[in-house]
């Protein structure tokens, strides 16, 4: 079951699957017998909700699980801190930065890996993104940003 | 999401319509901003500001979704976040008045948004311990995204009210316009009575030191000066708007009220 979730991709950033994205809050099968996702969204207006549910039903469909309810799950609220190991290592290969952790260390370039990068804006191409720019290397930048 | 439409309300033991009036100003003051906010898409002074601002008009509408779908539940009668926000009319608009104020120019855009993001700061923390846990679970999302809220508008009113001659002088007539409608937000009525009392918010009194401290610790980094108190007319936490809801309404609603049911 997990194995179909991580299949789901993410429709903003398709490297990353629901489940490296964290918000996968628990799979189980009701008394009726039918199975039961709970997914928590990244932020309150994130337009990919709506796909994300639509998808994951799909999957677990056509993977001979049935229909499956999906449950919308708002606490704890999401945190970046939940994006998995895996999920950060495939954000940095796909040329994002990662979140930081809570230890709040610079941010590095995806590119060449350098720390000497600043902050052109908070607002990216999507609520959970910001805009960097490597100062060595010159290239401009995503950040998933901490929240 | 209908489980959740029994126990909410009865747990809370805040009577039913206080509770429906307080979601749907909470959620109205969200919606009113967030579309308020979209007008500014390919309009903005520079590329950044303009992702900026649809970002945060889209937490806004994404709060406002999260809370008329509650309403709608508590309501009980069949409507749905959609059916409230594109089939009720100005005067069933219960947002503060100061959240449908026009945009302006970008200094009355960043003024109306400190002054709101300020007040959200401080409700949605209160919210958290609220005992009604949906409304709670609801305000420590939103909590997090007014945070960065707050560092935008913040920063942006220092840089502003502590720039060029220019950009000082709008933002001190934006300040001069927009404040008369800032006695609203801590005005309390027999629906934040309700709501106090059955421990679903702190009552506004609470908030509005800590809402009036922080918004002075602002100012204190500009050279702006701190508009006088003023009484208010406008009462849009009980329908009574300016003339601005009604032409903003009058666009958002076009599509649903032209050809109902429409869908993507």
């Amino acid at each position: 079951m997990w194995e179909v979730l991580r299949g789901v991709p993410d429709p903003e950033i398709p490297v990353l699957s629901i489940v490296d994205l964290g918000i996968v809050r628990h799979v189980r099968r009701g008394d009726d017998g039918r199975l039961r996702v709970g997914i928590t969204p990244t932020y309150s207006g994130c337009p990919a909700t709506a796909p994300i549910r639509a998808a994951t039903r799909a999957a677990l469909d056509a993977a001979g699980f049935g229909a499956a309810l999906i449950e919308e799950v708002l606490a704890p609220p999401w945190s970046s801190d939940w994006v998995t190991p895996e999920g950060r290592q495939k954000l940095a290969a796909f040329g994002i930065a990662p979140p930081q952790s809570a230890a709040r260390q610079a941010v590095s370039c995806p590119r060449c890996g350098s720390e000497a990068t600043e902050r052109l804006s908070e607002f990216g191409s999507t609520p959970c993104k910001a805009h960097y720019r490597c100062r060595a290397c010159r290239e401009p930048f995503d950040y998933f940003k901490c929240i | 999401m209908s489980t959740g439409a029994a126990a909410g309300p009865a747990d809370a033991g805040a009577p039913r319509q206080a509770l429906l009036a307080y979601l749907l100003r909470l959620g109205d003051t969200s919606l009113v901003l967030g579309q308020r906010l979209g007008e500014w898409v390919g309009h903005a002074p520079e590329l950044e500001e303009d992702l900026a601002l649809a970002n945060l008009a889209l937490d806004f509408i994404g709060q406002a979704r999260l809370l008329l779908s509650y309403a709608g539940e508590v309501e009980g009668r069949g409507r749905d976040e959609d059916a409230l926000a594109f089939l009720r009319d100005a005067p069933e608009f219960m947002n503060l008045a100061l959240a449908e104020q026009p945009n302006g120019d970008f200094a009355h855009t960043i003024v109306r948004q400190w002054l709101i993001d300020a007040w959200q700061l401080e409700l949605y923390q209160g919210l958290t311990a609220s005992a009604d846990g949906r409304l709670a679970a609801i305000a420590a999302k939103a909590l997090k995204e007014s945070r960065y809220h707050y560092r935008f508008s913040s920063g942006w009113l220092v840089r502003l009210g502590d720039g060029t001659a220019e950009s000082r002088s709008r933002a001190q007539q934006a300040l001069e316009s927009l404040w008369r409608f800032t006695g609203e937000l801590f005005a309390p009525d027999e629906v934040d009575a309700q709501i106090a009392a059955a421990g679903v918010a702190p009552p506004l009194a609470s908030q509005a030191d800590a809402w009036s401290a922080r918004v002075q610790r602002t100012l204190a980094e500009t050279t702006l000066s701190r508009p006088a108190a003023a009484a208010y007319p406008w009462h849009g936490k009980r329908g009574v708007h300016t003339e601005h809801l009604g032409h903003l309404l009058g666009e958002m609603q076009h599509l649903q009220r032209s050809y109902p049911g429409l869908q993507w």
